[in-house]
């Protein structure tokens, strides 16, 4: 499995904005261990009986959400330098999520930075989703985060650890998401 | 703008950058020992700032960086006097009166109260004109 939790990126606005998507698919092995079947009360089953039995309920984790908004938005302030800082998220400083993503949904990131330094950005993003039987994608979140950028050409510490000097944040993987999303 | 209309602006950027309830946002409360910021809140609290008042802040300015890094100015994890000195040259705002005069690195940044945000931003827009 690849860290993408981003499968293309359909506006790239340098600087200013970032507009991705997601297809959620039942092929992504998570979804079958959150949360999988068994017994326990669930709000969509009958009652609250311990004992009943409980079906799969295939959902994309939140932490997931936000990690494809991290994505979104850190390509979006990378960008925005040539890629030449590593840009670490360092706050999420807002997540809200008005419902559940599920196998055949798509998610539309669309993310825009308030704040740009040498230092880090802040970013403010919006969350759309749109189901597979739906034409219009539909308010679904609101996810704002901050990054800290980490200079490519000196020794950084984070927490007690050296961080290595190559950009490990935008790796080959991100590289071909550039690519075949029309983006040098 | 006076002080007043400036702290109650200061106020709102706290509660939104550190998920604080308003009351305990009060003049002398420090934004790490009594706010519980860390350090990326001081750049998520200088960016706010220059929104909500339209001022440019220059990095370094605000808030101190490169010291903890420099041995003139930290020895075995305390602030020198050389470093005292400097400090308190280059963040005229800050309320040193809250930390001991060797103080421990760690407790350096007790020294950023809501009031020296305020007198801070006042400065700034008191030069702006």
């Amino acid at each position: 499995m690849r860290w993408m939790w981003i499968d293309r990126i359909i506006e790239l606005d340098k600087g200013t904005r970032l507009v991705a998507i997601k297809h959620v698919s039942m092929g992504e092995e998570h979804l079958h261990d959150h949360f999988p079947a068994g017994t326990g009360p669930q709000s969509e089953t009958a009652g609250t009986d311990a004992r009943a039995p409980r079906p799969a309920l295939p959902v994309m984790p939140a932490s997931l959400i936000i990690e494809g908004m991290a994505q979104s938005a850190g390509i979006l302030v990378g960008h925005a330098n040539q890629f030449r800082e590593k840009v670490l998220l360092a706050k999420i400083a807002r997540a809200e999520l008005d419902a559940d993503a599920g196998p055949g949904d798509t998610l539309r990131y669309t993310a825009t930075i308030q704040s740009l330094s040498d230092q880090g950005a802040s970013t403010a993003g919006i969350v759309e989703r749109r189901r597979a039987d739906e034409a219009e994608f539909a308010p679904f979140g609101r996810i704002d985060l901050m990054f800290s950028h980490a200079d490519n050409a000196m020794d950084m510490r984070v927490g007690g650890v050296t961080l290595p000097r190559e950009n490990f944040v935008f790796g080959e993987g991100f590289k071909t998401l550039l690519r075949t999303s029309g983006i040098e | 703008m006076s002080n007043d209309e400036i702290f109650q602006k200061v106020r709102e950027v706290l509660v939104d950058a550190l998920a604080v309830d308003e009351e305990d946002v009060t003049p002398d409360a420090s934004l790490t020992a009594d706010l519980g910021a860390e350090s990326i809140d001081f750049l998520d609290i200088v960016f706010k700032l220059e929104q909500v008042f339209a001022i440019k802040i220059p990095q370094g300015e605000l808030f101190p960086e490169n010291v903890s890094q420099d041995a003139r100015y930290v020895q075995g994890g305390k602030v020198t006097p050389e470093g005292m000195a400097t400090l308190k040259a280059r963040l005229p705002h800050a309320d040193f009166a809250r930390i001991p005069e060797n103080p421990d690195i760690k407790r350096v940044a007790d020294v950023f109260t809501v009031n020296s945000l305020v007198q801070f931003v006042s400065s700034k827009l008191a030069a702006k004109g």
